[in-house]
């Protein structure tokens, strides 16, 4: 009997791992792996059609090889795709994070009142689907419809074409700043809470005045979380689609295929051709993986350096 | 082979009548049982308000008869359907029956989605206007779907406005573009219409009636004629109007476009029979203020219209009961009864010739109580229909026109070089998928 279970366990050990291992490698395999896997196959394949392509046996599948590939690439559309969303990032980026740090700092500095409620307020717009704010600030662009150009109007004022040209940039990036400053907001705010008082209190006995403390102290120790959330802004900006996909019908100014995404959407969709959607997001993917987790890599070797230092 | 098929049908289904009256009585439905023998049940995709009321007539009167029980799945319209369509397809999953703009039957044809039903409601074709039938043919012998509805084009305007500024309705698009200048010089702030690069349908319809045939075949070779002179003279006087800031040049369906119809900002709109429908809604204010008259014209001679719209009913290869579901889009599409429930619960506008004086359509819609021959007007207009040429990627040149166009109109720049785009495009992609275009 002691033999049997000398024997069973060193197999319990070893096997257990494995085991508790197995549900996540599962659903990993399952809904992660296996999409990706089969969306990058359909990537090198195409349909060819035979003839008028009429009737049954018209169209079949065959091997591309890598031509989905270089057709995206050359696509001056996508490119284009690349470049707006690009300007779009310029702005959404520094100004989202760049309002959230400084709501952050507000909230923690001793002398703001009702922090809670105020803290709520900001973070609200977060809470509203994308495609709901869109549409709603579309409402307010559109002259016709808008409360501000009515205001403006009887004012006397210019009334700028929010969905044309430059300002249409404007326009969504401000969709995309209201909704997400409130939640990088309480990224930066949770991490500023977990400063200890001490650090105030030496600063302060230092003579450091608020200023000094938030730009010397409170932004150099909530580092990792501005690096985190810039991380995931990236990624949005890249993957931008419900905001111009929901303007779109409100203007000429917004094609079909205006973000790369909405490119890979058209094809497989609108065009039915999901071999070359394939390979655009697999390439979309790509370049995100190598945007975002570059960047994560150089903050990193800085961070590595300064602690170094 | 489709009488064998129908009398194996009609066989078994004799064979079972009598075990399967008492399933039926009991209100259930054999779900997806065995389909060769007993009661047979379809599944049909389509987007049409109030289709399961209409089916309901089906199921308890000529489908209970017949032991054939239809099941509706409401659906997204347009292109979006056609690519679930296509993609159930691929898996071998596609419902029964669907429904399917006349536009995108040559793709689903041509990805082997739609069967051919001609076996079994090649008699109904007396029932339809030659123009609308042979969209469902796509010019072979076999017959791809059973027309639904139809959108024959019209116009409609401001009766009291037109009035107002001295406006007379335009009998050829000279005419219309000098009312739009005209209404332009008596109340600047005021646009006759507006020129929408959102809808396609819309300027397919318009080139429709200047005689454009945007798809040909040339033996085993397609022709893309969107660059066809025809078309750009479309395309000219639009781009003309635009320029020269006699109308707007801001897209349809939206909240401003609602507001300009509602105030009389805009007071003239290029439409389609169902228009009533969209007016109601986008411009409430404005019930019995408007008038319909047919489509201007080219020249003085000619008296056609395009169709911007419209449906049929399709029976998928995937379908294991064909003969069934051939058999309810043909009592769907030209029964009486289940027309005018279809007009009543739906609101569309039958394609079948008989209905379209009878039933719901003895009376004007309400929006236009004002104009009592409305729909004596409508059947007429629809008889001057011009043919139409569909081809296999209709959707693609859709989207290009969408973007080709959209941009011209908002730089108010030249519809040409759009057009070009757009045809260029079309061509592009067919030759990507490997089919052979003619020169």
């Amino acid at each position: 009997m002691t033999g049997t279970t000398a024997r069973r366990r060193p197999y319990g050990v070893k096997g257990a791992p494995y085991a508790f291992l197995l549900p996540a490698t599962v659903l990993f395999l399952l809904f992660f792996a296996l999409p990706i896997g089969y969306a990058v196959w359909l990537s090198f394949r195409k349909v060819e059609v035979s003839g008028l392509g009429l009737g049954s046996g018209a169209r079949k599948e065959v091997w591309a090889g890598l031509e989905n590939y270089t057709d995206a690439l050359t696509d001056s559309e996508l490119l284009d795709g690349a470049l707006r969303v690009l300007g779009y990032g310029c702005i959404v980026v520094p100004v989202m994070l760049g309002l959230a740090l400084l709501f952050a700092l507000m909230l923690d500095s001793e002398k703001v009142r009702f922090t809670p409620v105020t803290r709520l307020a900001i973070f609200l717009p977060y809470a509203i689907p994308g495609v709901v704010a869109a549409l709603l600030w579309g409402f307010l662009y559109l002259p016709d419809v808008s409360p501000f150009y009515f205001v403006l109007d009887r004012l006397g004022l210019p009334q700028p074409d929010l969905l044309d040209g430059g300002p249409l940039y404007l326009a969504l990036s401000n969709i995309a700043v209201w909704g997400g400053t409130g939640f990088n907001m309480i990224v930066i705010y949770t991490s500023l809470q977990s400063i200890p008082a001490e650090v105030y209190e030496a600063a302060k006995l230092d003579g450091a005045t608020p200023l000094q403390i938030a730009l010397r102290i409170k932004i150099p120790m909530v580092a990792p979380s501005l690096v985190l959330t810039f991380f995931f802004s990236i990624i949005a900006t890249l993957q931008v689609f419900s905001e111009p996909t929901t303007l779109k019908p409100l203007t000429n100014s917004v094609s079909t295929t205006w973000s790369p995404l909405m490119k890979v959407y058209q094809d497989a969709f609108g065009k039915g051709d999901i071999h070359a959607a394939a390979a655009q997001a697999a390439i979309i993917a790509l370049a995100t993986l190598v945007l975002s987790f570059g960047f994560l890599r150089a903050a990193n070797r800085r961070s590595k350096q300064e602690a170094a230092r | 082979m489709p009488y064998t098929k129908r009398r194996r049908l009609v066989t078994s289904a004799v064979a079972v009548a009598l075990g399967a009256t008492t399933l039926a009585a009991c209100g259930s439905s054999d779900e997806d049982g065995d389909t060769q023998a007993g009661p047979v049940s379809l599944t049909y995709w389509t987007w049409t308000p109030g289709m399961d009321k209409v089916v309901d007539l089906w199921n308890k009167g000529p489908g209970k008869r017949e032991q054939i029980t239809v099941t509706v799945k409401k659906q997204a319209s347009g292109d979006t359907l056609v690519t679930k369509i296509l993609t159930a397809h691929k898996a071998g999953k596609a419902p029964d029956l669907v429904q399917a703009e006349y536009q995108a039957l040559p793709t689903l044809v041509s990805n082997d989605a739609l069967a051919d039903i001609s076996g079994e409601v090649g008699d109904a074709k007396g029932k339809f206007a030659e123009g609308v039938w042979q969209q469902t043919t796509l010019g072979t012998d076999a017959v791809y779907a059973v027309p639904q509805d139809i959108g024959p084009m019209m116009f409609y305007y401001r009766e009291d406005l037109f009035k107002k500024y001295g406006l007379k309705v335009p009998n050829t698009w000279e005419e219309f573009a000098e009312t739009a200048r005209k209404l332009k010089k008596a109340a600047p702030d005021k646009d006759l219409t507006t020129f929408s690069a959102n809808d396609s349908g819309l300027f397919a319809g318009l080139a429709q009636q200047a005689g454009a045939e945007w798809w040909t075949t040339e033996g085993e070779k397609w022709k893309v004629g969107i660059d066809d002179e025809a078309t750009r003279k479309v395309a000219d006087f639009w781009g003309g109007l635009v320029k020269e800031g006699a109308i707007d040049n801001q897209p349809m369906y939206t909240p401003a476009w609602n507001k300009a119809l509602n105030t009389g900002r805009q007071i003239a709109w290029v439409s389609a029979v169902w228009a009533p429908g969209t007016l109601t809604t986008a411009a409430p204010d404005t019930e019995g203020k408007w008038a319909m008259a047919p489509l201007p014209q080219w020249s003085d001679s000619e008296n056609r219209t395009g169709s911007w719209g419209g449906s049929s009913t399709g029976v998928t290869t995937d379908s294991k009961n064909k003969d069934a579901a051939a058999k309810f889009a043909a009592w769907l599409n030209t029964d009486a009864d289940a027309l005018n429930a279809l007009a009543k619960e739906g609101g569309i506008y039958p394609a079948s010739t008989s209905a379209q004086l009878s039933g719901a359509f003895t009376n004007p819609p309400e929006f236009f109580a004002n104009q009592p021959d409305f729909y004596t007007k409508a059947a007429e207009i629809a008889k001057t229909t011009a043919p139409s040429a569909w081809g296999p990627n209709v959707n693609v040149a859709y989207t290009a026109f969408k973007d080709a166009f959209g941009t011209a109109a908002k730089t108010r720049s030249d519809f040409a070089s759009a057009l070009e785009t757009m045809q260029k495009e079309t061509v592009a992609d067919l030759e990507k998928q490997g089919f052979e275009v003619a020169r």
